[in-house]
This record gives structure tokens, sequence and C-alpha cells, in this order.
């Protein structure tokens, strides 16, 4: 029953989770909810575990050799280490975006529609539909409508970011997870980044990986404040920055250490 | 005293590459020069007469780029396999450590080695007789670990960023490898392959005790055939043919022949890694 209620308010609910790269431990009993299309930070200093946490989400620690999770994390309600769990479906579920923005060294077209493609989608018109669709939601559009063939290198720095969130969005994910996706971007394509963010927040449930202080406090609504792999704090963005409970949290925020 | 020495080394250095290069050009100038008199329309398109000594030297152009052929086409696939593989699936251990050891083991053994081994092996236990099968496998198993470790290292040099998104799509692990590990890495595999092809048209031990005929004017007919080669043909004008001193000259011309075979053939690869290279560049 009372899962049944927290599903429907929290998209993942993460319970006391341990995670071990070999025998070295990076993150600590950390149990959090995150709350349905809106903007979660995690924020703490370099190395606390910010990034594995992100990637416990998507099991995208998987792909590192001699790592271990334990303790329990929900996405709408499934346990997504649960065994036999379908790791594809669920990264189509939740998208990422890295920190060093990397499209492929293929057409602006093909970098968006790969997802679809590998998915099962052939159809040439639906395609292209869903390839301006993700284009149009990443703000890309305008800049890219006329040179769809050229090769997604040629772009600048922030708009191969913004390509890399439509590519994202393309195969329709309900969460997606950015890791650091501004840190580097210049800051008008900061800015575009982060108005791109409060538009997403209406229709996706967003945990963004940043460690500028005043970008968490811009764009997210909740925030999780980490420190050597344990969650210190975790609140209302507007309650860290304003009335942390924690000693660390408030050294951290004003810029004692970090 | 630092400065000296850095001019001293560098000057060496280049001296030895001026040398190098000079030695290379003087080899190929004088096979030129000697080989191209020797060079007609009968020479590249009859059958040898005479045991050699007259006539042109076809059977053993086309049986060369069937050796050549056959063995790309096994270790090609082979060694990008064994490749990928190695690089994207075995788990870093002592076991695959010590496979690797082998690998770069094997490319230094004697060909004649790989010789004696098809012989056993292919012609004798696979009983394949001596035939192009039998001598393309022998050639495939001495080019594979030049080709598996210049695809190792082409696989290694695709950024993990690439993987990782693709993965991170909901792509499964061999739908990565396929569209976004393999197509831009190929360039690299077909360096290894470049290399291959020269080493398996030049190459005469191998061929010596598994497929090469010594005087053979028919084309083969299938796979199971002998055939005359290239390689095979000089190395019995030079030293084993009754009148070598007076087929000189049709020594030069076959020596001419096969590496104008061995640069076309390389030609072709450079300019398909070229073709991989510019639609793939990051
Ligand atoms: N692939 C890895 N292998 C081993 N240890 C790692 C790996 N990635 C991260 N770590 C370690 O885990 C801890 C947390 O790292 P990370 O999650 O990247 O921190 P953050 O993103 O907050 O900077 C660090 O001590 C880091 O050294
Ligand atoms: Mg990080």
């Amino acid at each position: 029953m009372q899962e049944q209620t927290a599903g429907a308010e929290y998209t993942v609910e993460a319970k006391n989770v341990d995670f071990f790269y070999g025998k070295v431990q990076a993150l600590f009993g950390v149990s959090l909810n995150i709350k349905i299309r809106h903007v979660t930070a995690l924020i703490g200093p370099s190395g606390c575990g910010k990034s594995t946490f992100l990637r416990t989400l998507n099991r995208m620690n998987d792909t590192i050799r001699n790592t271990r999770v334990s303790g329990e994390i929900l996405i709408n309600g499934e346990d997504i280490y649960k065994e036999g769990m379908n790791v594809v479906k669920l990264r189509r579920q939740v998208g990422m975006v890295f920190q060093k923005s990397n499209p492929f060294p293929k057409s602006i077209f093909d970098n968006v529609a790969y997802g679809p493609r590998i998915h099962g989608q052939h159809d040439q018109q639906q395609l292209a539909e869903i390839v301006e669709k993700s284009l149009v939601d990443a703000a890309l559009w305008d800049e890219v409508k006329d040179r769809l063939n050229d090769n997604a290198l040629g772009l600048s720095g922030g708009q191969q970011q913004r390509l890399c969130i439509a590519r994202a969005l393309a195969v329709g994910p309900e969460i997606l997870l950015m890791d650091e996706p501004a840190s580097a971007l210049d800051p008008k394509s900061t800015t575009k980044i982060e108005d791109l963010i409060g538009e997403l927040r209406e229709k996706y449930t967003i945990v963004i990986v940043t460690h500028n202080m005043q970008q968490a406090a811009r764009v997210s609504d909740y925030t999780a404040f980490f420190y050597e792999g344990s969650l210190v704090e975790f609140d209302r963005t507007k309650k860290i920055f304003t009335k942390p409970k924690a000693k660390q949290t408030e050294d951290y925020i004003t810029g004692r250490f970090g | 005293m630092n400065a000296f020495c850095d001019k001293f080394c560098f000057g060496l250095m280049r001296l030895v590459t001026y040398l190098v290069v000079l030695a290379v050009g003087y080899i190929i100038f004088d096979i030129i020069r000697h080989g191209l008199p020797a060079i007609s329309w009968e020479f590249l398109s009859a059958a040898p007469r005479r045991s050699g000594a007259a006539g042109g030297i076809f059977p053993a152009i086309v049986g060369t780029l069937y050796l050549v052929g056959g063995t790309i086409a096994i270790a090609l696939p082979l060694g990008m396999g064994s490749a990928v593989y190695l690089s994207e699936y075995a788990d870093k251990n002592r076991f695959t450590e010590l496979i690797r050891l082998a690998i770069i083991t094997l490319a230094g053994v004697p060909s004649i080695v790989y010789g004696l081994f098809g012989l056993g092996l292919f012609v004798l236990f696979f009983k394949f007789g001596a035939s192009i099968v039998a001598g393309s496998l022998t050639l495939a198993c001495m080019i594979l670990p030049t080709i598996i470790v210049a695809s190792e290292e082409a696989l290694h040099a695709v950024p993990q960023a690439y993987r990782d998104a693709s993965l991170a799509l909901g792509a499964t692990k061999w739908q990565t490898i396929r569209t976004n590990v393999l197509p831009y890495s190929l360039s690299g595999m077909i360096t290894g392959a470049i290399l291959g092809i020269g080493r398996a048209a030049g190459e005469t031990a191998p061929i010596l005790l598994t497929v090469a005929a010594f005087f053979l004017p028919k084309l083969p007919k299938s796979v199971f055939d002998q055939v005359m080669a290239l390689p095979y043909h000089l190395y019995i004008l030079a030293t084993q043919h009754p009148e070598a001193e007076k087929v000189r000259p049709l020594q030069y011309g076959t020596a001419l022949v096969l590496l104008a075979l061995v640069l076309g053939l390389s030609l072709i690869a450079i300019i398909l890694r070229m073709h991989f290279r510019k639609k793939y560049r990051w």
C-alpha cells in the first residue's frame, strides 16, 4: 500500500545503497527518493560519489569490471537490480547525458536517430518526425534544421551537448540523468542548457550532478548533498541553500571547502 | 654539451633514415632497371615454357592472387573476431594476458615453421594435399598475429565515450560494437591487413611445402589444386634452374611483377582505409 502511493509521487527510490569498486567502497547506505517531474541536483566535493550514484540509476556501472552494488533501487516501483532485469528496457526509460559531450562521428540526423533505430524503428517518415521533435525539445532545431546531414562534430561545444540531450530524448525516456552537463561549456552555452532543463522538467524527471552551487540553486527543486560517499542532507533546494541542517552542508555551500 | 649531443644525435638519426630510404630506393631501382626489359604482353599473359626458361608467368600471377585472396578471406574475419573478443569481451586476467603473449610470440615465428605446420596439419592430417586451401590456411596462420595486434590497437583507439553513449541509449553490447566501434576502427584494421597482404604475397617458405608447384602451366580448376606462385617461381629461377644465369632477366621481370602486385594490392587497401578515415573522423 505504502509502496504504491510512493510510486506515484516518486520515480526513483533508493534504499540503503552501498557501492563498491573492487574492494573500495564508494557509496555508504544512500537512501534518496526522487520526485517525479522535478529537478534533483546532486552536489558535493569531487570524489564524493555523485557520478557513481547517478550511474547506479541506469546501471551504467555494470560496464565497469569488478563493481558491486547492494541495497535497493526502485524505479516506478520496480527493483532495477532484481534477477532478470531487462537493462536495455531500463536504459530506454532512464536516459543519460555525459559530462563531456559525446556525439557519434556521424550526421546530426543519424545521431538522434541512433536510439530509435537500434530499438527497431526503421520507417523513414517516423524517424524524421522523432528527430525533429527531439531536436525541438532540446532547443537545437532552429540552429541545425538546414544541415541535418552534416557531421555532428562540426557543431559547437554547446550545440553538441544539446544534440546529446536530443539523442537521449529520442528514445522516449521518463528520467534524464545529467552528469555535469555544462561543466565544459562557456557561460552562454551553460545558460542555454540551464534554460533547457527548466523546460524539460515539465515532462521529465531530471537528476543533475553539478559542482556549481549557483547552478544547483538556479535549476533544481531538490538538492542532495553528498560527502565522502554518504548522503549528508537532502531537502528542497531553497531549504538547503538558506537553512541547511548539517554543519558540513553549510560549510560546503558557503565555500569553506570543496 | 647538451646542445651538441642533441645536434649530433638528430644528425645521426637523420643519416640512418636517409640510408634506409636510399637502400630501399636502390633495390627498387635495380629491379625496375633490370626487370622492365623482360616485361612484355607475352610475359604477363602466357604460360611458362621449357621449365620457365621461356614464355610468361601468368599462372604464377594468378596463383599468387588466389593465395592472397584466400589468405585475407580467412585471416581478416578470424583476426578481427579475435581482436573484438580480446579487447571488448574477455576479462583482463592472467589467461587473456597469456593469450596475448602467445599471439605476439607467434608473430615472430620463422615462416618455414609455419610451412611445416601447414604441411603437417592441412596437407597431411586434413588431407587437403598441396592445394590453394592448404596454402591459404597456412599463410592465414602466419599473418593472423599481425592482423589481431593491429585490430586490437584500432579498437583501443575508439574513445570509450562512444561505447558509453551507445550503451546508455539502451543498445546491447554487440549493437554497440557493430554500429559504434567496428566502423570507426575499420581503417586501423585495414592497416593490419595491408601488412598481411605484403607478407602473404611475398613469403616463399610457407607455400613451398603446402601449395606451390615448381612448373604447372595450367590454371587451377578448384581450390584443391596446386598453383604456381610468384615468390616460389622466383626462387626456382634464381637458385634451382639449370640455366640460372641465362634466365636472369626473367628473374628480374618476375620480381618486378611481384613488387607491382604487392604495391597494387596495398594501394587498394590504402584507398579503402582513407575512405573509412574520411567517413568517420573524430
Ligand atoms: N571506475 C572507477 N574505478 C575505481 N574507482 C572509481 C571509479 N570511478 C570512481 N571511482 C572512485 O569512487 C569515488 C567516487 O567517484 P565519483 O562518483 O566519480 O565522484 P564524483 O562524481 O562525486 O566526483 C572516488 O573515490 C573515485 O576515485
Ligand atoms: Mg563526477
